[in-house]
């Protein structure tokens, strides 16, 4: 009851505040138009900021340890994050005054424009894709290498249980956890993007068929879509995985494969369903008229005349999708029918270290281990739509 | 009289590329209370963008950089956002170009139109929805008790127009501003609405401000006209003073534009076969005949204009033709060799003899191909021209349309302007080197000067090349200027057709007579005289109806 009181004073101390900070700006600038026509609303945003941001201050600068002697993990979280934060603004600063001075003339032209997120997007990337291409070279300890010491902690402090060769610690049974994320970037986000291209090559190509060719064509392709995406897609994928396990073991190929065909198979029914309703609003356009008139086969209108135009809508739909596939496979791995141990992958080490974060009020640095693995994953789905989106406010503007 | 409105000394700047552009540069004009402002200028003169100044509002991206606009003592460009909204909609209008773009779908009109009196606290509902009665009475809208309670979409584009400037006069302003309110509709409708305004603006004795392109309308219309030319102004007069006496070298060149003509050809000789020929066609979309056996021949190196009014399925005999639509009866000729019907199922070098040309460059040109993709890519796939020999001769294209080459050849077509855009149209229909082409309103869409730098480049191309061509348009003015021959459509049937000469002397068909009288002229007394003499209750739609 007192919480609810408390926040009905707060709630109403600001909405005062707002109406003072609205009067006392419109006294100081001598009724300027911002202050003038400023609506109550956006006077509330303004001071609901400054408290916010106040709180974030006086919080940030807590004791790391409570009088009772505990961790306060809240306040330890809290300040990782902000630095976390600061640390990644001045990298995609510097990343994008570096992009500025190197290269050639367009890619300086690229970066003279680019917001901050974006650059932050492609920075981490590109630090994806090192470490996924160079694995190997860059990992300390082999992926499924099992060292003497299980459950070492983070931070590589030995009075609170770390070692210094292990600065992320150790899992459960033993392997270097750095180590396996590193891995897990070549396994995850590689197989991820495979299947995103795939699903998106099978979807996009049958769907600008169907909006070209029309007819019985399109009918027969969107309702097995239909039927397709009519079953909920993880019991579908959880479904076929099992099926498909039985093959691999049968064929000897590995369950990997038959898992990316799989996802981008039911992924190709969303593509589908975008690529064809873009490519229907194209297919009406003058110029595809002209084309056909001019006799052009089919492959010309597909990928000269509409893929062209589709490419935006496609491009967001692509950043999405990506990290859509991405969770799925984490789910699968989760669920343990996706990526097989002992191979890493982010979203099997999320599961398996898991109950670490019960510790999280009394060792935070235990509770760390689950949520890298969570982190990769949320920084790059994070970081490729900062760049899609960039892409897509790229063209459309363009366009105008 | 005080004046109502006075803009002083008014700049405006846009934003693009990072940086504040001017678009406006020192406007100034007064309105006094009940009269009518005509501005006119090309697209991108900022006719739009001061009529907007003149309610305090900008544009996003738009800026009011400097100078005053005085609404009855009021500078609307440092009022509150308050103070606008009480004079916006009460005390000043606004009338859109495009009313099916303006009106809110999902709304009956009668709602959209007690809005403003009702927030205003003018009058209570009940009172606007009769007042709206009256006015839509008053506007000559058919079935006025009964109009306002449709959906938009259940108009015609003509009555929701003037659905539209019954909405403006709702709360009785002191100032309409018009915004191109018939520039899409056809002529027969345009006098409706052109007669409607007038009348309602005159008995409420409000101010107005008139934005078109089109001098002949505004002829009729306004009072006094403003030349604008990029963001300068470029003269004002009294609009008599004005047609009749031009200072400006601009000016003079706006007026000049309707003087082009081609010279008559010699008759075509005895029993020469036609390029095309049409014969009986009855097409059908669905199963409604919207043709009933059209046909009529084209001739080697002769236009024929095809007019007619939205629907009555000039664009349909085109897309006959190329084989678009196949007819359900009758036959296509080219050369006296009968076309496939479906173009699917004609030949490539069938498919290079006839080529089209688009009304809107826009949608006709792929957005994300390059002037030299586009154009080469007829070259390549016609001729098999490749590399240096494309090159050439997309370079001896872009020449003939008058473009130069080296700036031109790696540009998108979103940087070019509209008339550059229909003549890269016309290069890529060239590329094929056809005998024939079709062009589908082609000038429609476009300035009067740059249209008519096009119809002058379609005819020089013609008199060089001897090419064909079928003029698809619903303006009088562009068939007087380029045709040969004239086939009037009305719902899908040829009403008339015949050499232009005698089609543009009397005596003509009913319907053909109609066509013909409701282009406006540069006359200002035309519109009054028209009216006088067809009887107040039967122009434009109504005429039809009568037919």
């Amino acid at each position: 009851m007192s919480g609810f009181v408390w926040f009905a004073i707060v709630i109403a101390g600001l909405l005062v505040a707002a109406y003072v900070f609205r009067l006392a700006g419109q006294a100081i600038t001598s009724n300027a138009p911002r202050f003038r026509d400023m609506t109550f609303g956006v006077a509330f945003g303004y001071v609901f900021g400054a408290a916010l941001f106040v709180w974030a201050v006086y919080y940030y600068f807590q004791p790391k340890i409570t009088e009772a002697g505990t961790p306060n993990a809240g306040v330890i979280f809290f300040r990782w994050a902000v630095q976390g934060f600061i640390i990644a603004s001045i990298a995609a600063f510097l990343f994008r005054v570096l992009g500025r001075a190197v290269g050639t003339e367009t890619t300086k032209k690229l970066f003279r424009s680019m917001p901050l997120t974006a650059s932050f997007g492609i920075l981490v990337i590109i630090l994806y894709a090192i470490t996924a291409i160079f694995a190997g070279s860059i990992a300390p300890y082999g992926e499924s290498e099992i060292l003497g010491a299980a459950n070492v902690l983070a931070g590589g402090d030995v009075a609170a249980g770390g070692d210094p060769a292990y600065p992320l610690g150790t899992d459960q049974i033993g392997r270097d956890i750095l180590s396996r994320l590193i891995y897990g970037a070549r396994n995850t986000v590689g197989i991820a993007f495979i299947t995103t291209c795939l699903a998106f090559f099978i979807g996009g190509s049958l769907g600008f068929l169907a909006a070209t060719l029309q007819g019985w064509l399109d009918q027969l392709l969107s309702r097995s879509v239909d039927v397709l995406m009519a079953i909920p897609s993880l019991i579908f994928a959880l479904l076929l995985m099992t099926i498909a396990s039985a093959w691999a073991v049968k064929l000897g190929v590995p369950l990997t494969i038959f898992m990316v065909l799989i996802i981008a198979m039911i992924d190709s029914t969303r593509v589908y369903r975008l690529a064809r309703a873009v490519g229907l609003n194209i297919v009406v356009m003058d110029y595809i008229e002209a084309a056909k008139l001019r006799g052009e086969g089919l492959g010309y209108l597909v990928f000269k005349e509409i893929l062209p135009n589709a490419m935006a809508p496609l491009l967001a739909e692509f950043g999405l999708r990506f990290c859509f596939v991405f969770l799925t496979i984490a789910a699968l791995s989760f669920l343990g029918v996706g990526i097989q141990p002992p191979l890493a992958d982010w979203g099997t080490m999320v599961r398996d270290l898991g109950p670490f974060i019960n510790f999280a009020a009394f060792i935070p640095t235990a509770a760390v281990t689950p949520l890298l693995a969570a982190g990769a994953i949320a920084l790059l789905t994070v970081a490729v739509n900062f760049v899609v989106d960039w892409m897509l406010h790229k063209t459309s503007g363009l366009q105008e | 009289m005080s004046d109502l409105l006075t803009v002083k000394d008014l700049w405006i700047e846009g934003r693009s590329d990072e940086t504040w552009n001017p678009i406006i540069n020192g406007c100034s004009l007064t309105l006094k209370k009940g009269e009518v402002l005509g501005m006119i200028g090309e697209s991108g003169a900022g006719k739009s963008t001061i009529g907007l100044a003149c309610m305090g509002y900008t544009r996003d991206g738009v800026r009011i950089s400097k100078g005053s606009v005085v609404f009855d003592g009021i500078d609307l460009v440092t009022a509150s956002a308050a103070v606008k909204r009480n004079l916006l909609g009460k005390r000043i209008a606004y009338v859109a170009q495009s009313a099916a773009a303006s009106f809110n779908p999902a709304h009956k009109i009668i709602d959209q139109h007690t809005e403003a009196p009702v927030q205003h606290g003018v009058s209570g509902r009940g009172e606007s929805v009769e007042d709206g009665v009256e006015l839509y009475r008053k506007l000559r809208l058919p079935n006025p008790e009964e109009i306002g309670f449709r959906y938009p979409h259940q108009v015609s584009g003509g009555q929701l127009q003037r659905a539209m400037t019954a909405m403006a006069m709702s709360c009785r302003p002191d100032l309409i501003i018009f915004d191109e309110p018939t520039t899409a509709l056809d002529v027969t409708t345009q006098i409706e609405v052109l007669a409607s305004i007038r009348q309602i603006v005159e008995e409420y004795d409000t101010a107005a401000i008139y934005i078109t392109h089109d001098l002949a309308v505004v002829a009729q219309m306004a009072d006094r006209i403003k030349v604008l030319l990029k963001g300068d102004e470029v003269e004002e007069a009294d609009t008599r003073t004005m047609l009749s006496d031009p200072q400006e070298e601009y000016t003079k060149s706006l007026w000049a534009v309707r003087a082009f003509q081609r010279p008559t050809k010699p008759p075509v000789p005895q029993g020469s076969v036609p390029v095309v020929s049409v014969r009986n066609i009855t097409a059908a979309y669905g199963t409604t005949d919207v043709l009933h056996e059209v046909s009529f021949d084209i001739h080697a190196g002769r236009t024929v204009a095809v007019v007619g009014e939205s629907g009555s399925g000039k664009s349909t005999v085109a897309r006959c033709i190329t084989g678009l639509l196949p007819p359900r009866m009758g036959e296509i000729a080219f050369d006296g060799e009968v076309l496939p019907a479906n173009y699917k199922k004609r030949s490539k070098e069938q498919l290079r003899q006839a080529q089209m040309i688009y009304q809107m460059a826009d949608t006709a040109l792929n957005p994300r191909r390059t002037i030299g993709q586009i154009i080469g890519r007829p070259v390549q796939f016609y001729m098999g021209l490749t590399g240096a020999k494309k090159r050439e001769r997309v370079n001896d294209l872009l020449n003939q349309i008058e473009l130069e080459p080296s700036q031109y050849f790696n540009r998108l077509p979103s940087e070019l302007s509209g008339g550059q855009k229909q003549r890269i149209g016309i290069a890529r229909a060239l590329a094929a080197e056809p005998k024939f082409i079709i062009c589908d309103e082609v000038t429609s869409a476009l300035d009067q000067l740059v249209a008519e730098g096009i119809l002058r480049l379609l005819a020089d191309l013609q008199d060089t090349l001897g090419l064909s061509y079928m003029f698809i348009t619903h303006d009088l003015a562009t068939v007087k200027s380029i045709a040969d021959e004239v086939v009037v459509m009305k719902d899908g049937k040829v009403v008339e057709q015949g050499p232009k000469t005698s089609m543009f002397t009397p005596p003509h068909h009913a319907y053909t007579d109609l066509l013909l009288s409701s282009v406006p002229e540069m006359d200002p007394d035309w519109l009054s005289d028209l009216l006088k003499e067809r009887g107040v209750d039967n122009i434009g739609d109504a005429a039809i109806n009568n037919m």
